[in-house]
């Protein structure tokens, strides 16, 4: 038994005879259990099926048998002893497990026709209830952040400061670098088209409007969705599937005010001033190609700028920015609160989670587009 | 559900005081001549400078239930990992059915994971993938059985750990501990093996279940003849179950007994893990026959 090679285990056969009263003997022998059947099964589960519970079966010269080998014959004997069944005592076990198995029934859930519209129902009350969920915890946030301001001295300032060094200082490398390629492609696009009409000083109107009110704001913001709202949405949902939550509440801790309030107030922050700093570094790519495709010098673009963008425009990138912000925030941390127990959903989760943030954020800017649309685009000088 | 267990034919009322864990494991000696299944030789293992073990030397034989006991952090749960070659020793060998994992074949290796049954911790069940699933998985990578044949094995798996049959659509988050320990135990059976490793088998589980764990553990042994190595701080699961213990001390082994030998032996850690009012309870559920040779 303790080798792998024990003793010459037979291969299991069937050995049939039939008697002079015309009743048939199946005789077994060798080893039936998984190792053996484990290549023959629908060999040997054919020829058993020649075979039937009426005839005398003899499982004495079995010299191996488990659950597998059991099952093999069980199957072959539709689910019922034999009456006429030579056993030995130790091979009874496996034949009672199987009984009693099948006395809980077959049958398991069955999938209905109507699955298909049932998920269909099924996603509509998910989405009404992630909405429901945000809006709940948009809720919860501002009642935190009432009591902070009453509690100025318990407030989560260490964590605040956490969440604006890690999504706003450290996000600054990669908000620069996708700022000036934006700022490079668009100026280096529109110069092309307007040197066509003769008209190409207006590539600072361009691109001044088109990156500090929009590309700035939502580039800043998608970038964010992608970094921090998946990292807040990880955290959180590794948090609650190991009732790490659960602990903070226990301890009186609560977890809203040390854990989601510093994130979204954070990330409104931290947002608005990384699309300052993200159009800063557009605005300069895009001088730098209009300096070399159209010939405008740097003195020229940085005078013009003023006058061809009002600064209502600037404000409302900034708006947008804290918006964008406490939206993406407050998305990561309802669906890392949704975080159930097991591997997939963490990944589920965590892409759910950047995917809704990011159509959430332009979902609001298009909202800004058509709600502010009389403001800061009146054409000066 | 325990008086179900009870009253099922499968488990059989635990074994009599007086045939106690000794002797049932002498009334199997003729099935265990040859060689141990499971030899630790002079096995050191080391982590970043501290050392976990220091020369052990440990045998599993055929048939027996051998229970490892320590404190915590002497290392039971990493010779366990290195017995199923999870984890590598620094030095010595670990020998499972005569071959060390280290050096077999892969296939060979690959023969031999198919003969043992793990059960973790934690349960470890894949957290993806409903109950039923978990155990129909192990199954299909045989490739051998048609989905019918692999529905009644897991179904009959599941009833041997006494889960109802509507649970076994649940996902395992949706499970209580005690189930997650069943199905891990039922996932651990699924291939029929003829060893059995458990890490903490009991922990977690209410006294009830927990007695009707070991009922079917002894049952697995003593009808199946199944070979088991676990780790466990429960004395009622290594007094009902085991027919010798180990004890890990500071990286050592400290004595290899059968129950009544291991607390005859004097030390402090032995003491005070068997001295307790706990203890003594357990112990005398040995009856004084088993306890006279001390």
């Amino acid at each position: 038994m303790a080798d792998l090679a024990p003793t010459r285990i037979h291969d299991p056969e069937i050995d049939a005879e039939t008697g002079a009263d015309g009743t048939r003997t199946v005789r077994l022998v060798g080893a039936w259990d998984i190792r053996a059947l484990e290549t023959r099964a629908r060999a040997l589960g054919g020829e058993l099926a020649r075979f039937a519970a009426r005839d005398a079966w003899d499982l004495t010269g079995i010299e191996r048998l488990d659950h597998v080998g059991a099952l093999l014959l069980w199957r072959a004997w539709a689910r019922k002893r034999p009456e006429r069944l030579r056993i030995a005592p130790a091979q009874e076990l496996f034949f009672e497990n199987l009984a009693h198995a099948d006395s809980g029934g077959r049958t398991m859930l069955r999938r209905s026709l109507l699955d298909p519209l049932a998920a269909l129902g099924r996603r509509a009350i998910a989405v009404g209830s992630h909405l429901a969920g945000i809006v709940r915890l948009a809720g919860q946030v501002v009642l935190d952040g009432a009591w902070v301001i009453t509690n100025p001295s318990r407030g989560p300032w260490r964590e605040l400061s956490a969440t604006l060094h890690r999504a706003g200082a450290q996000a600054l490398a990669i908000t620069a670098l996708v700022g000036f390629l934006i700022g490079i492609v668009l100026s280096y696009l529109s110069a092309e088209q307007l040197r066509t009409f003769g008209a190409g000083i207006y590539v600072i109107n361009i691109v001044g409007i088109g990156i500090i009110r929009e590309l700035g704001p939502v580039l800043a913001a998608i970038l964010v969705a992608g970094r921090s709202g998946s990292a807040i949405t990880a955290q959180l949902g590794v948090m609650r599937v190991t009732e790490e939550l659960d602990a903070l509440n226990v301890m009186g801790i609560p977890a809203g005010v040390r854990l989601i309030l510093p994130k979204v107030v954070g990330l409104t922050i931290a947002v608005p001033l990384l699309v300052v700093w993200t159009s800063a570094i557009a605005l300069i790519g895009a001088m730098l190609a209009a300096r070399f495709e159209l010939d405008i010098s740097f003195n020229l673009f940085l005078q013009t700028l003023p006058v061809a963008v009002p600064t209502a425009n600037l404000w409302l990138g900034l708006a947008k920015g804290a918006v964008f912000g406490a939206l993406i925030a407050l998305t990561a941390c309802h669906f890392g609160l949704r975080i159930r127990p097991n591997t997939e959903s963490l990944g589920a989760g965590t892409t759910q989670s950047v995917v809704t943030a990011i159509t959430i954020v332009l979902i609001v800017d298009s909202l800004f587009a058509v709600a502010f649309s009389g403001i800061g685009v009146e054409i000066r000088g | 559900m325990a008086e179900r267990v009870q009253g099922r034919a499968v488990i059989p009322p635990p074994p009599a005081p007086d045939q106690g864990t000794s002797g049932s494991a002498v009334s199997r000696a003729p099935r265990t001549p040859e060689r141990p299944v499971i030899a630790v030789k002079s096995l050191w293992t080391e982590f970043d400078g501290h050392v976990v073990h220091r020369g052990i030397d440990l045998e599993v034989n055929a048939g027996e239930i051998l229970a490892l006991v320590g404190g915590s952090g002497s290392g039971k749960t990493t010779l366990l990992r290195q017995m199923v070659g999870l984890e590598r020793p620094s030095r010595g060998s670990v020998e499972v059915f005569g071959f060390d994992l280290r050096r077999a074949p892969t296939a060979i290796r690959a023969k031999i994971r198919k003969r043992w049954g793990v059960l973790f911790q934690e349960g470890a069940l894949y957290s993806a993938l409903p109950v039923y699933d978990n155990l129909a998985l192990p199954l299909r990578e045989l490739r051998a059985f048609d989905e019918d044949f692999i529905r009644d094995l897991a179904l009959l798996k599941l009833d041997m750990v006494d889960i109802e049959r509507r649970h076994a659509d649940r996902m395992p988050s949706e499970l209580s501990g005690g189930m997650v320990k069943r199905v891990a135990l039922a996932r651990a059976l699924v291939l029929e093996p003829e060893l059995l490793f458990l890490d903490e088998p009991t922990a977690g589980l209410d006294p009830d279940r927990s007695e009707s764990f070991v009922r079917l553990l002894a049952s697995l042994r003593d009808r199946l003849g199944l070979t088991v190595v676990m780790v466990t701080h429960d004395l009622d699961t290594l007094v009902s179950l085991a027919n010798r213990v180990a004890v890990l001390f500071t990286g050592e082994l400290l004595t290899v007994g059968t129950v009544p030998e291991v607390v005859g032996v004097d030390h402090p850690f032995i003491r005070n893990f068997f001295g307790g009012d706990r203890g003594q309870r357990a112990l005398s559920a040995l009856g004084p026959a088993a306890l006279a040779g001390n």
